[in-house]
C-alpha cells in the first residue's frame, strides 16, 4: 500500500513551492518535513509557499510541519505563505494562531 | 436511532487514516455537513495519533532522521475506537493501554507538548476540544488513557461556529 504522501517540491525564483498531499497527518508529515528541510538548505531558497490545492484533510501534525519550516526559514529572514487554503484549513490556522506567522494568499 | 461500532487496531501510524475514515463512514447516513465531518475526522486523528506516539511511543513510520527508521522495533499495543450514535449524538471513546499521562491538565494546555523533537504542535487536545462538543480525558500512568468525545450531528447549518479563538 503505497500512498503519495510526500508532497511535491519545486523551486521557483527564490521560493520553495510545496504542494501538499491530500491528507496531512502524523503518518505523512515526517517525510514531508525531511524533504522540505533538504531544500531549505539550498542557498537559492528564501521563502516557502505551502500549496493546499489538493489537501482535503489536515490535523495538528500539519501545524507542526508549517511551524517547524517557519522557524528554519525565518532565521534567515524568509517568509512563509499559504495558498489555496479551504475553509476547514483556515479554521485550523485560526485556532492554532498559525495565521499570525503565515500569510494566507487569496488565489 | 441507536448504532454502535468498535474497532481495534495496531498502534502504528499507518492506521491513523484508517481510523478517521472508518468513523467518518460510520456517520455518513446521518447526513453530516462537510464541516462536521471534517471536525470529527480531525478530532479522531488527534486522539489516535496521541495514543500511538505518546501512549505507546510508537514512532515507526514517522520517517524523521535520528528518531525513527523503518525496521525499528514496533511496540506491541492496540488502540480501541468505540463509537456510539444515539439521538444524533456521536459518542467516541478512544482507548489505549500505553504509558498514560502524568498530568492531564498540563497535557491539555494548548501548545504544551512532551515531544517538541518530533515537531508536535501541542494542539491535539485543543483541537479535540474545539471540534467536538464534549471532551473528557481519563488517564492512569502506567495503565493507559481513555479519551471520550461527543458531538451532535446535523446542527452545523444553523449553529455558527465562528471565532472560538480570535
Amino acid at each position: 500500500m503505497q500512498q503519495i504522501t510526500t508532497g511535491d517540491f519545486q523551486v521557483i525564483d527564490n521560493c520553495l513551492m510545496i504542494r501538499l498531499p491530500e491528507e496531512i497527518d502524523h503518518h505523512g508529515a515526517g517525510i514531508i518535513c525531511e524533504n522540505a528541510d533538504k531544500y531549505l538548505l539550498r542557498e537559492d531558497v528564501g521563502n516557502v509557499v505551502f500549496d493546499f490545492e489538493n489537501t482535503r484533510f489536515m490535523d495538528s501534525s500539519g501545524i507542526g510541519l508549517i511551524m517547524g519550516r517557519y522557524r528554519k526559514i525565518s532565521c534567515f529572514g524568509g517568509r512563509v505563505y499559504a495558498i489555496h487554503v479551504d475553509r476547514q484549513i483556515q479554521k485550523i490556522f485560526r485556532l492554532s494562531g498559525l495565521n499570525k506567522i503565515v500569510e494566507v494568499l487569496e488565489s | 436511532m441507536r448504532n454502535e461500532m468498535e474497532l481495534i487496531f495496531d498502534a502504528v501510524s499507518d492506521n491513523e487514516g484508517f481510523a478517521r475514515m472508518a468513523v467518518a463512514a460510520f456517520i455518513t447516513n446521518l447526513n453530516p455537513t462537510l464541516e462536521e465531518m471534517a471536525d470529527i475526522k480531525t478530532a479522531v486523528s488527534e486522539a489516535v495519533t496521541n495514543s500511538i506516539i505518546h501512549g505507546y511511543e510508537n514512532l515507526y513510520g514517522y520517517g524523521k532522521s535520528g528518531s525513527t527508521r523503518a525496521g525499528q522495533e514496533i511496540h506491541q499495543g492496540k488502540v480501541r475506537v468505540h463509537c456510539m450514535l444515539e439521538n444524533e449524538v456521536l459518542h467516541i471513546e478512544i482507548t489505549d493501554t500505553g504509558k498514560g499521562i502524568e498530568n492531564v491538565e498540563q497535557a491539555m494546555e494548548p501548545l504544551f507538548t512532551t515531544r517538541p523533537d518530533l515537531e508536535r504542535s501541542g494542539m491535539g487536545f485543543a483541537f479535540m476540544e474545539a471540534f467536538m462538543d464534549e471532551l473528557e480525558v481519563d488517564s492512569v500512568p502506567g495503565k493507559g488513557t481513555t479519551v471520550r468525545m461527543a458531538k451532535k450531528i446535523g446542527v452545523g447549518s444553523w449553529i455558527a461556529q465562528e471565532e472560538i479563538i480570535s
